[in-house]
């Protein structure tokens, strides 16, 4: 490699990225099309920075953010999940490819195009963009919501056909099938080539269910992080490769191996040691799209490119929009499902260069093609804007009415951090009230006991936002936090408090210094708990009846005297640093409480109970 | 304007149908303090004192509740006990109620017509409730029929409550304006068919 070229290519996307992504995130445009705009303006045909060959080294390299995108995807989609999705993915999906192709066909045909290369030109067409949409999609929250997930469905589906597509290429060449053999899996007899591709995703089906989860335990054990983050940048790279080999797509079986490891306490670890990976390759391939739009075609045939890019997106919208109405698809989701994936997609460039070289289609009609795709997904996040804009509005009024029980929320609702002795009970119970939450605990030894006990643990530092972030910090309404180290729950809420100013933060505190200390950090008095407190009123409570006082009056005295020890901390949170104010309220108080309780014991009741005084109710 | 004081007590609201409608509709409105008594009081451990002060700012007073075993939740009876204390509420110097306006929204399983010598309750509904007509007027207060919502049970949608509810709006708006005839509302079995439009 040479050092220098590879600094100067390296300094001018990211400088790119870093000037043009931010401007596109102000003027509401999302990142998508910040990418799109600097990778066109540093590419061949503006500045000419970057591009050529080169460019297209960098597309490929950075195809690999795309992988690693679909295996975050899997991640959060357990099998139980997208076995209840089996209905869109290819009833939907299915319907897409089948009737975008033939519409696309029929088109071509009627432009005078012959059967071969119109049926490639409608396969090719029928694609979209995986990575534009789900990138869009999860920026803009709709990943969850009806139209977003069935959007997906078809994306699923789309990525399963490209390999029968690719099958079906060289069977369509001008020139005949030209078998053309690519490593050593077609010199395989026939009958062994799709058992070899099976026994490769059921390969990686049983790694991810049982070795995989052993080797990261080991891992942790270690306690250097850097070692899961290889781990995991290996496991897809490995399944990239072994993809490849049996000629299926990579990005499919790290979709597979994503879907197996879901259910894996390292799941959020994953997500939070690849997300940056994952962000800086997606953009790099935003990028890389961007550089290779070719406006010399553009400029040669504006009217031409422009309408194929306007008839492209139409005809995709409108075969969507067909099958939403037929599935009965209503309201918001099915503008949402007909203008996310109306665009062309990634493969389509695969399979034109493949077209080209297989002389299905001629330069001249490829070049144009790719330009065609390029544009069509550089509109994309135009046409989200007026999804956002123009469409949901006009739903949302009915859409909030509808909404009053049921939530689409995949995230849990809360997150626990730490499930020692104390975090335990708080999450049991919480579960056992239909409350879903998410546990983070940073023992693996305790992790895989509590695993085996039947609970859901993530494994993982809660200190680390990047482990919250995966964790879904942004979709809760609790954190509660049960870590026994004072310093990382203090460093925690602060740094909670500063990104997530609105979410709601609940502690444990090991006594009425750490209460003040959490308080000071801007947490409500009420939602920090002194952790010996119930616990000691339980057994002073059971003391005094083994003693022979009343049950119910002791529970009530216990209860006046721990709401009165709550009412004295909040006297002391303001004179918390002076010393002497404060021990002089604790004492004052003190003597208060006796008072209360010895008029209680000597005038059989206190102010509070003075209405159960027997001798006064038969006055009435 | 009269001031309403609507004390609102359910112990499984995520249970209740009618009553959190009803509760959710006098909260909005206006001239109307909204206390939930089992929200505000998990424990039983009543502010005596913060209720005390409550009930005197106010003119008139509405337990809201479902009719369980011919009377009100128990934390109604708690509070009754303990926050109508003797020389506060009754008794020497417990004049802090006198004059005030008191009556009860309830909700029972029951049709109509069960209530009554006739009916399998044997007992009106007014007779039943005959605890806190008593206790209102040992307080000074002035009692008036109840509110009564029958066939709780068969009352399944939105559509069917959504009258009932509308009707309680209006008599918390009539009490609070002052248009409901009192004299005939202290009377009545029920108050329904009092209430203005």
């Amino acid at each position: 490699m040479h050092d220098s070229h590879f600094f100067l290519s390296a300094f001018i996307y990211l400088a790119a990225a870093v000037l043009l992504v931010p401007v596109a995130h102000r003027l509401g445009l999302g990142s998508v099309l910040g990418y799109l705009i600097g990778g066109a303006l540093i590419g061949p045909f503006v500045l000419g920075w970057v591009g050529g060959s080169q460019g297209e080294e960098a597309m490929h390299f950075a195809e690999f953010g795309v992988v690693i995108m679909l295996f975050m995807i899997g991640l959060e989609l357990e099998p139980a999940r997208l076995w209840r999705m089996r209905g869109p993915i290819f009833g939907i999906g299915g319907m897409q490819v089948v009737f975008t192709s033939l519409a696309v066909m029929g088109i071509a045909m009627a432009c005078g195009l012959e059967f071969k290369p119109a049926i490639a030109t409608g396969m090719i067409l029928a694609l979209s963009s995986t990575a534009i949409v789900i990138q869009t999609l999860q920026e803009k929250a709709l990943m969850r919501t009806d139209g977003g997930s069935d959007s997906f469905a078809v994306l699923l589906f789309q990525d399963i056909s490209v390999i029968p597509m690719l099958a079906v290429f060289p069977l369509l060449a001008a020139s005949g099938p030209t078998t053309e053999h690519h490593g050593w899996l077609q010199e395989l007899p026939h009958w062994a080539q799709p058992l070899v591709t099976l026994s490769a995703v059921v390969a990686i089906v049983i790694a991810g269910q049982f070795m995989v989860p052993r080797g990261f335990a080991i891992l942790a054990k270690t306690g250097l992080r850097e070692l899961l983050t290889a781990a995991a940048l290996l496991l897809i790279v490995g399944v990239a490769l072994l993809m490849t080999q049996v000629g299926l797509s990579p990005a499919l079986g790290a979709f597979v191996a994503g879907v197996v490891l879901a259910g894996s306490h390292y799941r959020h670890e994953l997500e939070s040691n690849l997300e940056p990976f994952k962000g800086l390759l997606l953009g790099l391939f935003f990028l890389a799209v961007g550089a290779s739009l070719d406006f010399s075609v553009i400029t040669s045939r504006p009217i031409v490119v422009g309408v194929l890019v306007l008839a492209l997106i139409v005809l995709k919208a409108a075969v969507l929009f067909g099958i939403a109405t037929l599935l009965r698809i209503r309201g918001s989701h099915r503008w949402l499902l007909a203008l996310a994936i109306a665009q062309g997609g990634e493969f389509a460039f695969a399979l034109l260069s493949m077209a080209m070289q297989q002389q299905i289609l001629d330069a001249e009609t490829s070049k144009l093609l790719v330009a065609v795709v390029a544009l069509s997904m550089a509109v994309t996040p135009l046409l989200f804007i007026i999804y956002e804009r123009v469409i949901a509005p006009r739903y949302t009024a009915v859409a909030k009415e509808e909404r009053v029980a049921d939530t689409i929320d995949e995230h849990a609702p809360v997150i626990l951090a730490g499930f020692g002795r104390f975090g335990n009970f708080v999450g049991r119970f919480m579960m056992t009230q239909g409350v879903k939450v998410t546990v983070l605990e940073s023992d693996p030894d305790h992790v895989d006991m509590l695993r085996a006990f039947g609970f859901k643990v993530f494994y993982g530092d809660a200190t680390r936002m990047s482990l919250l972030h995966a964790a879904g910090i942004e979709h809760a309404r609790l954190l509660i936090i049960t870590l026994a180290d004072e310093a990382k729950v203090a460093q925690l809420v602060a740094e909670v408090r500063e990104k997530f100013p609105k979410l709601r933060i609940m502690a444990r505190a090991h006594g009425y210094d750490q209460r003040f200390e959490l308080m000071k950090l801007g947490l409500a008095a009420e939602d920090t708990v002194h952790e010996q407190m119930g616990s000691a009123q339980e057994l002073a409570v059971r003391a005094l009846r083994a003693l022979g006082k009343p049950a119910y009056a002791t529970e009530r005295a216990a209860r006046r005297w721990r709401r009165y020890d709550e009412e004295t901390v909040h006297l002391l949170i303001p004179v918390q640093d002076d010393f002497d104010t404060y021990a002089s309220i604790v004492r004052d108080r003190r003597t208060q409480l006796t008072q209360l309780f010895e008029k209680d014991r000597t005038e059989l009741s206190t102010d509070a109970d003075k209405g159960w005084e027997i001798a006064r109710a038969e006055e009435k | 304007m009269a001031s309403v004081l609507v004390l609102y007590a359910h112990p499984a609201p995520h249970k209740s149908r009618i009553n959190r409608r009803l509760a959710a509709a006098a909260r909005e409105v206006e001239g109307v303090t909204f206390r939930d008594l089992y929200e505000l009081y998990p424990d039983f451990l009543i502010d005596v004192e913060e209720e005390q002060r409550l009930l005197a700012e106010h003119d008139v007073i509405v337990l809201q509740h479902p009719f369980y075993w011919y009377s009100a939740p128990a934390l109604v009876k708690e509070y009754l006990d303990l926050v109508l204390t003797y020389g506060w509420a009754y008794g020497e110097g417990g004049t802090a109620l006198k004059g005030k306006i008191m009556l009860q929204a309830i909700s029972a399983g029951g049709p109509e017509e069960v209530y009554g010598p006739q009916g399998r309750n044997r007992f009106t509904i007014r007779q039943l409730l005959a605890p806190f007509d008593q206790t209102a007027h040992l307080c000074g207060m002035r009692y008036l029929a109840p509110h009564v919502i029958h066939g709780a049970n068969q009352l399944a949608d939105a559509a069917g409550i959504q009258p009932h509810v509308q009707r309680f709006t209006r008599l918390l708006t009539a009490l609070r304006d002052g248009t409901l005839p009192l004299e005939q509302a202290a009377s009545a079995e029920k108050v329904n068919e009092l209430i203005p439009n």
